[in-house]
């Protein structure tokens, strides 16, 4: 007697809701686990990321503040994760959005008007969509890769933020310090909530998941997106060109990420620093897994990797914790919510192996679809 | 330019391409059984702080380096487990096994920061090693010569042996592989396993012979420019040498440059040059390779489940 897998008729629904509770579940008990195993107290350090935060009011707003470019960026990319275009150039495309609104804030510092703000807005979201067109046009015109495309394209965008904080964009009157001068009050991003932290950016946010989620759920291009990740052969006969939805994919997630960058620049930020990448780049696609690639899902499960930055936080005052202790808890998320998956389209039953020989019957010897593959 | 000059830029390219050149290698063997692992860069930085700090406390970098190798194909167990055992997506767990590495290394990292350790030396005697002309063949560390080794070695074994036959037969089409008794799912996992080795060892010569020291994301995504470099060789271990010394003259360029305090580039222009290359050198060979079909095996990425 064992545990074997057996294949349901039908995804489960259920698990598909369950699978990522039950990772988030099992990443506290593990991660306690591995770091009392690293010397460290595993169960207070559990305790500090993911627990105090809830009963501290202030850290509510924090918690917000760090969900809303998550939920941002992880909508875009979701969408373009369910057309099996892997864009993981997010943390480029977010700084280049934060850069190319600084670049229409630097040149405006003196001028007033309420227009200034929006174009910074457009300026990033700009921004965003052109670097991810590299990695679109790439693809569409020389087949490359776009996961190394525009993963690599991270490391030149981090690199062009320190050129431009050494060099160009210093403030004159910065005592040499590589970042640019405070954003004026006409370029800040206002707060939504008077005497919060709360900035426009998180109700932003949130009307930006409701709109992703009634698009997809009932435009044609939704549709489309689907279709191309769920059956691509069936989508090439049905008129729904590749090329297109690769361009889609990568600029709707390329040109929210770029919100996601100017928004944090104009409002938290406030000025442009080389330490203004954070990984929310990287953190947005566990997001969007988590989230189940759905604008909803995102939204809370923005909420519970925020945790994880703003706990992290807590815990290395309050115990010391390395601040990568956030990132290994990201991971094992991921990799928990990975492991469950299996349980929505198998189920675990409790019998007598089939006496196994491995030369099966010809035509049913192996089962592998390509939409499996595609609905993890 | 002086010889001296020269066999020193010679000895840097060495050294530069030698890990992407060992994880490539370890990545093409996994990619050959028709599994993608993207999890390369977190795995090389696994095995850099591992062999970092077993070399540390035991004071014989030969032994970080071997527990480099174990460190890695322990990474790669849980990438096995789940995208095997469990038909997890490929590129998602790839990438989690990425962020995992990146989280853990610095975790385990933190006491080791700024604090040095004796590197790997080199193997020959140093009448040979030191000689300002032999040492460009007898001066490098072990892993520059294992490198080398593991080419013909990854070669002769893909091309002239048996399992190597069995293994590429398993990438290019698992079902059939399958139904003539090959167990597929075992040979994947050793191939992910020793594509995990590879990576802790490529890695850890960033912290046992480049620098030698520790720091948070010392790889710097190499590891990605090794998964780079598989594309961009034609799945063809001959041509992963090639590529990586040809990373690692890029790499070498950039040194060189802010050595002689060249400052006509801005110096993130030169490190950004790795990445820059990589993306022209995909582009240039993939739009080469258009219409002649890919010659990625073709059950790359795919998962695999017997039914009983």
């Amino acid at each position: 007697m064992a545990f074997v897998l057996e294949p349901r008729r039908e995804p489960s629904r259920a698990m598909m809701l369950a699978a990522p509770v039950i990772a988030v579940g099992l990443t506290l008990v593990v991660g306690a686990l591995l770091f009392t195993l690293l010397g460290h107290n595993g169960a207070l350090a559990v305790y500090e990321i993911f627990v105090r935060p809830l009963f501290n009011p202030y850290r509510w707003q924090d918690l917000l503040v760090k969900a809303a470019p998550l939920a941002i960026i992880a909508t875009g990319l979701a969408i373009g994760f369910r057309a099996n275009v892997w864009n993981i150039g997010a943390e480029g495309q977010y700084i280049l959005g934060g850069l190319a609104g600084t670049g229409i804030a630097l040149a405006t510092l003196d001028l007033d008007g309420g227009w200034v703000l929006p174009l910074m807005v457009v300026a990033g979201v700009v921004g965003g969509m052109a670097w991810a067109a590299v990695p679109a046009f790439l693809k569409t015109r020389m087949n490359v890769n776009e996961i190394l495309s525009s993963l690599m394209l991270n490391y030149v965008a981090i690199q062009l933020l320190y050129y431009l904080m050494r060099g160009p964009w210093k403030d004159p009157m910065g005592f040499n310090f590589p970042q640019t001068a405070m954003f004026s009050a006409a370029q800040t991003l206002p707060v939504a909530v008077p005497g919060t932290l709360i900035h426009l950016g998180i109700p932003i946010a949130a009307a930006l998941a409701l709109t992703a989620w009634f698009l997809i759920a009932r435009s044609i291009t939704g549709f489309q997106i689907r279709v191309v990740g769920l059956a691509p052969r069936a989508a090439r006969y049905g008129g729904f060109r590749q090329s297109s939805t690769v361009w889609l994919a990568l600029m709707v997630g390329g040109g929210m990420a770029g919100l996601a960058g100017i928004l944090e620049a104009s409002g938290p930020f406030g000025q442009m620093v080389p330490q203004f990448p954070t990984g929310y780049g990287y953190t947005a696609i566990i997001v969007a897994f988590l989230g189940r690639l759905n604008p909803l899902g995102i939204l809370l499960a923005a909420l519970v990797l925020a945790l994880t930055y703003v706990g992290g936080e807590s815990a290395q005052t309050a115990l010391g914790l390395p601040s990568a202790a956030a990132g290994v808890f990201q991971a094992m998320m991921l990799f928990f919510l990975l492991a469950t998956d299996i349980l929505v389209r198998y189920r675990l039953a409790w019998r007598r192996p089939a006496a196994g020989h491995p030369l099966p019957a010809a035509g049913q010897g192996a089962t592998k679809t390509r939409a499996e593959a595609a609905t993890a | 330019m002086t010889l001296a000059l020269f066999i020193t830029i010679l000895m840097t390219v060495a050294a530069a391409a030698t890990p992407l050149l060992i994880a490539a290698l370890g990545e093409l063997v996994v990619e050959k059984s028709g599994v993608l692992n993207l999890g390369v860069e977190g795995m090389m930085l696994i095995g850099a702080v591992t062999g970092f700090a077993v070399a540390s406390v035991t004071g014989v970098p030969a032994v970080g380096a071997i527990a480099a190798m174990g460190a890695g194909a322990l990474a790669a167990l849980i990438f096995a487990a789940l995208t095997l055992s469990l038909m997890a997506n490929q590129v998602a767990t790839g990438l989690a096994l990425t962020i995992f590495g990146t989280g853990v290394s610095a975790l385990l990292g933190a006491p080791y920061v700024g604090i040095t350790t004796t590197p790997l030396g080199p193997v020959f005697p140093d009448a040979l090693a030191a000689d300002p002309i032999w040492r460009i063949l007898f001066g490098h560390s072990p892993l520059v010569y294992v490198g080398l080794l593991l080419t013909l070695g990854v070669w002769w074994f893909l091309k002239h042996s048996r399992p190597g036959l069995i293994l590429r037969a398993v990438g290019e089409s698992d079902s059939a592989a399958h139904s003539i008794g090959y167990p597929v799912l075992k040979i994947r996992y050793v191939a992910v396993l020793f594509g995990g080795a590879m990576a802790g060892l490529g890695g850890c010569y960033y912290s046992l012979v480049l620098t030698p020291m520790w720091a948070e994301r010392l790889t710097a995504g190499r590891g990605w420019i090794a998964i780079a470099l598989v594309v961009f060789a034609s799945w063809r271990p001959g041509r992963v040498l090639a590529g990586a010394y040809l990373f690692g003259a890029v790499i070498t360029l950039e040194l060189q440059a802010k050595a002689a305090g060249l400052n006509f580039f801005a110096p993130e222009l030169l490190a950004s040059l790795p990445y820059l290359a990589t993306v022209l050198v995909l582009a240039i060979i993939s739009a080469g390779r258009r219409g002649a079909g890919t010659a990625a095996p073709a059950c790359l990425g795919q998962p695999f489940r017997a039914s009983a």
